[in-house]
């Protein structure tokens, strides 16, 4: 995902511009409706442009600050070997965060501008990255559980009916799912391990199971904007048809790992041929996403600090820039 | 480096490679500690290619050590059962991040002083020394061309950004002397052709960043007599804090495996 439920346009933006017979409203949904992909210079409706932006750069967003958690335990890796997969990973997640960015410039907002709005704490990213990593552990959990529920989300956004997104998550997907079976092997290899090895990974289980499925966002029934999404094909599936799924894909993991999620109330539905589970709790998601997270001030906090702390470096890349320009192209200019 | 291969006492063999493997890792590491923290993004995926760059030679070096040495250890128990005083990288890696232009001069006087040095060790006589120095000589070159490039854009960007690398410059050049600091060990390797000879290296390293601090406008701080020895066990303080985050987790639970 990272990007269903979190902060939608006002519902008036949401409104399709002149779907008038024979209007270009019209001529573009057509084109959406037979799976046409629409590219940056195509026309297209001002909701359409304003949700993308949105999701897009929420996205983005969500991979760089999606670094931090997991990138706290880059310097304390148990082995040479999980420290560069690490790396690795944390690494792959800012370079989707380059190519969301870039993603959404077709659309025609900058980068920067898309920063300050993080920075400022205007936009927003996904929640799950407010919870902190207190073990190894979560980074495992991090990738099986968040890395799988992204990959939930995102599998159906390649099929997205604006062209660079749906070409980015085709990229992100197949590393998404890399990560995925790295962070099940961390869990696998703990669950196998000696007792404390095993505490460990139930107690991170516990702690990132609930929040995944706050993941995919509001249950259908208090989605206000999803339908508007569903008709432009931005998304394919609602919130709690991808949940559900999640669920369905992840318990036997868990079974097979020994380790039980924190749901007195789960259990098979032979008849409906899926799993079901117990209520969640909205409102530490709401009180989570309007900032009052375990760690949404680090977070924030961190990302400024970055931003701060680099200025003297850009604006000195920016000077030199300038003055190793040629002296002709200055003149012209 | 023509020299006719003399015996060399294995411990001598294991020695040098683990200085290489010690001071690799414990760059990386330190690079580790910014991704996600850099001024840009660029500058995370750049600094995070380096360290894994760095950290995956280390993990190559320590392997051959194992094999020399023969008594079943692994490169995780090199990387994470060894003591401050055990540790053989360059005083010089182990040096704090600070800021960017500190995390760049630190990177740009290792990068050059590697690259001069693969440059020769891979002619070798030792076979599997010399095709890891061949392998990492192309990694380092893409490194050096990085660190470089940013020192000469901080260098001579503003006149903030060139007063803080120029500091950071006089703050790390002492730790250079141990790069070069030739001592009988030293020699024996050189003598057996599996080092090149450090006089050499060092030119080449002088010439190198002369060329490049010029074009940076920085200026070329004096050598002083200040000298670590970090390559024989003689650290600075800050190793002891480094070693104790990285072995962290092996140290607590003795024997788990990850």
């Amino acid at each position: 995902m990272y990007s269903q439920g979190l902060d939608n346009p006002p519902p008036e933006r949401m409104v399709p511009a002149a779907a008038v017979a024979g209007g270009p409203g019209e001529r573009f949904q057509l084109r959406v409706d037979a799976e046409e992909k629409i590219e940056p210079k195509d026309w297209m409706p001002d909701g359409y442009r304003q949700t993308l932006i949105r999701q897009i750069s929420q996205h983005a967003h969500s991979e760089i600050v999606g670094m931090l958690p997991e990138g706290n335990w880059i310097t304390r890796a148990p082995s040479l070997l999980r420290k560069c997969i690490l790396i690795a990973k944390v690494q792959d997640e800012g370079g989707h965060g380059a190519y969301l960015y870039s993603a959404a410039e077709t659309l025609g907002v900058s980068r920067e501008e898309l920063v300050d709005q993080l920075l400022s704490g205007k936009a927003k990213y996904s929640s799950i990255f407010n919870y902190p990593t207190p073990t190894w552990a979560d980074v495992g959990a991090i990738g099986w559980l968040v890395d799988g529920a992204a990959i939930m989300n995102q599998i159906p956004l390649c099929r997205c009916s604006y062209g660079p997104y749906a070409r980015a998550m085709v990229r992100v997907c197949r590393e998404e799912s890399f990560h995925q079976r790295q962070g099940y092997e961390i869990m696998l290899k703990l669950s196998q391990g000696t007792a404390a090895q095993r505490e460990m990974a139930q107690a991170a289980l516990n702690r990132w199971w609930w929040p995944s499925l706050m993941m995919f966002g509001p249950s259908d029934n208090d989605s206000k904007h999803s339908t508007q999404s569903m008709r432009w094909k931005i998304k394919r599936f609602s919130n709690d048809e991808l949940r559900q799924k999640f669920v369905d894909f992840t318990i036997p993991q868990a079974d097979y790992l020994g380790l039980k999620v924190p749901d007195p109330e789960l259990r098979w539905d032979a008849g409906a041929d899926c799993y079901r589970f117990g209520p969640i709790d909205w409102t530490e998601f709401d009180e989570v996403l309007k900032g009052h997270g375990p760690c949404n001030r680090e977070r924030l906090d961190a990302r400024r600090k970055a931003h701060a702390e680099g200025a003297w470096v850009r604006e000195a890349a920016l000077a030199y820039a300038a003055k190793s320009r040629p002296a002709t192209a200055g003149r012209a200019a | 480096m023509s020299a006719q291969p003399r015996a060399l006492p294995s411990e001598a063999r294991i020695d040098y490679v683990l200085q290489l493997a010690d001071s690799n890792l414990i760059l990386g590491q330190q690079l580790g500690a910014l991704v996600g923290h850099a001024p840009a993004l660029e500058e995370d995926l750049g600094i995070a290619n380096t360290a894994l760059d760095l950290i995956g030679q280390a993990r190559h070096l320590y392997s051959y050590a194992a094999e020399v040495e023969g008594r079943g250890r692994t490169e995780d128990d090199f990387a994470f059962l060894r003591a401050e005083r055990d540790y053989r990288n360059l005083a010089l890696v182990e040096q704090p991040n600070g800021d960017f232009g500190q995390t760049i001069v630190r990177q740009v006087l290792f990068d050059a002083w590697q690259l001069e040095l693969y440059e020769r060790l891979q002619h070798s006589s030792d076979r599997r020394l010399a095709a890891i120095a061949a392998k990492g000589l192309k990694e380092t070159r893409y490194h050096f061309r990085y660190s470089g490039s940013w020192l000469v854009r901080l260098g001579d960007g503003t006149a903030e950004s060139h007063a803080r690398v120029q500091a950071a410059l006089e703050r790390l050049w002492p730790f250079t002397r141990e790069l070069f600091d030739e001592d009988d060990a030293d020699r024996e390797l050189a003598v057996a052709g599996l080092t090149p000879a450090l006089p050499a290296v060092e030119r080449a390293w002088s010439d190198r960043v002369s060329a490049l601090l010029a074009e940076a406008t920085l200026a070329r701080p004096a050598n002083t007599p200040f000298r670590w020895f970090g390559r024989r066990g003689v650290h600075t303080e800050h190793l002891g804090y480094i070693l104790a985050e990285m072995q962290h987790l092996p140290r607590t639970y003795p024997g788990a495996r990850w």
